[in-house]
């Protein structure tokens, strides 16, 4: 008994381990993030198993440029981490189309859509939405192998005033 | 001396080195593992939360693993990234969860007046025990939960306040 114990001993050691360096890497340098839904089509279609990479170094200082595609723990389930573009910085003014109103971004807060505006439930629903839910930057999609690549910083032409350079 | 040094030159270095490096990996891993998701200490500042925490020189345990779970209730003191600007973090109490309708006086030093309004689904409502000198969600409105970072459970400095904080209704 003893001696299994001893034997399995390192086994539990490195498995403990990975799991803390894994953990540690995930957190603070980037992640995989399996994503679902058809509201950022076509730069993820909604099919099972595709997978983005998530970049989470150099968040906290909050230095997102307009037009990258952010994850963020959606406002109404914090259990929830959505997949959307982000494309207002505070201070901006953005036009919201089906309402043709313009808004402003508030202090602390950024705009973020879907590229499939018909079916994407993002700040034209919840309005804007504080930096402090962003959690990463999609930088890559890394499966499927045919989908492989950057992921580009792309915005929607004419609705976005940026009053900062971010 | 000679002996001496030709012990040191007979240790096994590189499998010294080796174990010391991947041993202070795993446990610089493990620390930032646990002030992320377990426990951490902070420091708050500020008047917003008299008198229940001091302006300065309180050393607080925050409680992450609630916090991450939702094992949250009114009566908490949390701590949450600032809605207004996300570099800060902010201390307060949660007065509502969603659903919950709460009232509150809209002009503490002036008037009576109260307004009462209902928590919407994932949010919750914080206010400082200090309400004549805190910020919170009479002026950003009901936050988000997913802004909270940690339940603030006990005060461990200074020694002669250490202790639970109190969760009060």
């Amino acid at each position: 008994m003893a001696q299994l114990l001893a034997a399995l001993r390192p086994i539990v050691n490195y498995c403990v381990g990975g799991t803390l360096v894994g953990l540690a890497i995930s957190d603070r340098y980037f992640s995989l993030a399996a994503v679902h839904g058809s509201s950022m089509h076509p730069t993820f279609e909604d099919r099972t198993g595709e997978y983005a990479l998530v970049q989470r170094s150099g968040l906290a200082r909050y230095d997102f440029s307009r037009g990258e595609v952010v994850t963020f723990v959606s406002p109404v389930d914090h259990r929830s981490t959505l997949v959307k573009r982000l494309i207002g910085m505070p201070g901006d003014w953005i036009s919201v189309p089906e309402t043709s109103e313009i808004r402003k971004v508030p202090e602390g807060h950024c705009w973020l859509e879907g590229d499939n505006g018909s079916v994407s439930w993002d700040s034209r629903f919840y309005g804007p939405i504080p930096l402090g839910l962003v959690r990463g930057r999609v930088t890559h999609v890394v499966w499927p192998p045919h989908k492989f690549g950057r992921v580009d910083k792309r915005l929607p032409e004419g609705r976005v005033m940026p009053q900062r350079h971010f | 001396m000679s002996r001496f040094v030709r012990r040191l030159a007979g240790a096994p270095w590189r499998a010294i080195v080796e174990g010391a490096i991947s041993r202070a990996v795993v446990v610089f891993c493990g620390v930032t593992v646990i002030d992320e998701r377990v426990v951490s200490l902070t420091y708050p500042r500020g008047p917003s939360m008299l008198p229940a925490i001091n302006i300065m020189g309180d050393l607080v345990v925050a409680d992450k693993l609630s916090a991450r779970y939702g094992w949250v209730s009114p009566g908490d003191v949390v701590q949450f990234v600032s809605p207004e600007d996300p570099r800060k973090t902010v201390i307060k109490r949660v007065l509502g969860m969603e659903g919950d309708a709460v009232t509150y006086l809209v002009d503490p030093a002036n008037s009576d007046v109260s307004k009462t309004v209902v928590v919407p689904k994932g949010h919750i409502w914080v206010q400082g025990d200090n309400i004549h000198n805190s910020t919170d969600s009479r002026q950003f409105g009901p936050l988000p939960y997913g802004l909270v970072n940690g339940k603030i459970c006990c005060r461990i400095l200074p020694l002669k306040r250490f202790g639970l904080i109190d969760s009060k209704q």
